[in-house]
């Protein structure tokens, strides 16, 4: 049950990185293959002031974050991983004032892809702000291997 | 209007900038510290592009398509097609339908060339009060 990379690593992955701690993002544990995410509500990080609601921006960030934790968790330990595609679905406005979580899980892991569902709630899961399905990119070299950064001859 | 993103929270927040040439805004999210999600590459965290390329459709929308209340994201998908340097993002949406309900916006990121686009967005919006 003491695992270190769960009980110390995979909490430095959720919120180590400059933009992660910027955002306030707190790690709430794993259970199973399911890992969770809270964001503390702050008026900063708001997208229509006239509603206090969290931007869907920061439940984008949260949702692409706890995607990339739950591959690690998958994974068994950190390996370098990246994005490649990420789809949320904003199903009803979060409500103002208000923490928000973001839980995920990756269903099926390949040899270079994990893929994931993730979905972000106030209290309840089955209760969904936006759901994601999002697939990563695991080994990335960061976009510099072969053929990443490729411009067509004309353009040379 | 182009001033609509300094009044967002979220994206003072991510330090935007909007420039108007006609009906087309350009936004550029300069670099800063509180971006970066991997400090080993560095590279900027996929949530801080994925947001600015959000925003600037919203903002898009909203100079076009002035109403009470800012388009809302019904569905947002993000490609990553290359890792953010630690360097400013610029981002341009094209609006390719907006019918009375709903939206649908093209939006791309880039660095130093627009034709090697970092991150490109397709989205619906909502631009109704339901």
């Amino acid at each position: 049950m003491s695992d270190p990379f769960l009980t110390e690593i995979l909490p430095q992955l959720a919120s180590g990185a400059a933009h992660t701690h910027a955002l306030g993002f707190k790690y709430e544990g794993v259970e199973g293959d399911r890992v969770r995410l809270r964001t503390p509500w702050r008026p900063d990080l708001v997208g229509d002031p006239e509603t206090e609601v969290f931007a869907g921006g920061l439940v984008t960030a949260m949702l692409d974050h706890v995607g990339g934790l739950a591959v690690w968790v998958a994974l068994g330990g950190f390996r370098p991983i990246a994005t490649l595609d990420l789809r949320v679905d904003y199903m009803r406005a979060a409500r103002p004032c208000v923490d928000l979580l973001a839980e995920a899980r990756c269903y099926r892991l390949t040899r270079t892809i994990g893929f994931v569902r993730a979905w972000a709630f106030e209290d309840d899961p089955k209760d969904p702000v936006a759901a994601a399905q999002s697939t990563y990119v695991i080994n990335s070299d960061g976009g510099r291997g072969i053929g990443a950064n490729l411009k067509s001859e004309r353009a040379a | 209007m182009s001033d609509l993103l300094d009044t967002l929270p979220y994206a003072r927040f991510l330090g935007l900038k909007t420039a108007r040439d006609g009906d087309v805004l350009t936004v550029t999210m300069p670099f800063a510290d509180h971006l970066i999600g991997n400090p080993l590459l560095p590279a900027l965290h996929g949530g801080s592009t994925a947001a600015m390329l959000e925003l600037t459709a919203i903002a898009q929308v909203a100079l076009i398509w002035p109403r009470l209340r800012l388009p809302r994201p019904i569905t947002v998908t993000t490609a990553y097609l290359r890792s953010g340097r630690p360097q400013d993002v610029h981002a341009r949406a094209r609006i390719s339908r907006a019918g009375r309900r709903v939206a649908h916006v093209l939006a791309e990121a880039w660095q130093d060339d627009p034709a090697q686009p970092i991150a490109s967005v397709t989205a619906h919006f909502s631009l109704d009060c339901s």
